[in-house]
């Protein structure tokens, strides 16, 4: 069971290889999107990455849940509703998504994720 | 395939790996006219050729049927130019195939020496907005697979030849009979 310190390591080391940022750029706060300049063909990098870092299978709907966020049942006028941050939340324990509560817009899903974010699913994943 | 940038395929083994090879020539506009006076094949070319090998090799996995399309170079050493005359080995090993992508993993040889190796990821576009999009036409793709003699050499890991997908049989009758 890796540490804390080795997912770090190991997440660190495949963003840095897949987005051409440096080791001081990627902190746990930084945002994938937004910090760190990931565009959607560089999370299939990411993706492809981790696997083989961490010998594990990441279901594209585990970081992305598309079937929430293009829902009528949880996204109204691209909101998400309560019902849909319930499942958002139920589906991806180890994102955190107080901010993006504040203000919901799906649009903005996209930024959501952060390192630390990363490092969380990855350490349920291996365990 | 607008450009046939490999000549064609020597190994196939699916889901495992493949080799084609590429001979160059200097009556190839692209060699003669690059750089007038200093005839090479350019290496953005040699990278396209491998996409093409790698992207054949991923692709055929689910039998041709996902449109699967060059998405990042991740990494690539071009360690010296091709010049005409020169024969060019690829070998594209699959390295990760998953439902949305495959990794490939390329080497590019003349003879024994190595002049480029790369790293290269392809996305599946299975999205919703592509459902009714073809990348080919069935029976046009077929002829080119058949011209690149994949079908000659192609195995599956039990040894046992690769079978033309009946879909592109069916869309190969259909355009013979139409004619």
């Amino acid at each position: 069971m890796p540490s804390n310190e080795e997912v770090f390591e190991k997440v660190k080391e495949a963003l840095m290889d897949a987005l051409g940022v440096d080791d001081d750029e990627v902190t746990p706060e930084a945002t994938l999107v937004g910090d760190l300049g990931a565009e959607s063909i560089d999370f299939l990098d990411i993706v492809f990455k981790l696997e083989k870092a961490f010998d594990i299978t990441i279901p594209r709907d585990d970081l992305f849940p598309d079937d929430v966020l293009t829902s009528a049942e949880y996204v109204q006028e691209g909101r998400v509703t309560e019902v849909g941050l319930a499942k958002l939340k139920e589906r991806m324990p180890f994102a955190d998504l107080t901010k993006f509560e504040e203000n919901p817009l799906v649009q903005d899903f996209g930024n959501l994720l952060t390192v630390q974010d990363l490092c969380n699913y990855v350490s349920t994943k291996v365990a | 395939m607008r450009w046939f940038l490999i000549d064609r395929f020597t190994e196939f083994v699916s889901g495992d790996y493949a080799v084609a090879v590429r001979s160059i020539s200097l009556s190839e506009d692209a060699v003669d006219d690059y750089v007038p006076g200093f005839p090479t094949y350019p290496s953005s070319l040699i990278v396209e050729g491998m996409a093409q090998t790698g992207g054949i090799l991923g692709t055929q996995v689910g039998d041709f049927e996902h449109r699967m399309v060059l998405a990042k170079i991740m990494k690539l050493q071009l360690h010296t130019e091709a010049i005409p005359g020169d024969l060019l080995t690829l070998r594209a090993d699959l390295q990760a195939h998953t439902a949305d992508g495959a990794v490939i993993r390329g080497t590019v040889h003349r003879g024994n020496f190595l002049l480029a190796e790369m790293e290269l990821m392809f996305a599946i576009l299975n999205d919703e907005r592509f459902k009714n999009v073809k990348l080919f036409e069935p029976a046009g793709f077929c002829r080119m697979l058949r011209v690149l003699k994949l079908f000659d050499v192609g195995v599956n890991p039990d040894g046992s030849p690769i079978k033309i997908p009946d879909f592109m049989l069916e869309a190969e009758r259909a355009e013979l009979s139409a004619s």
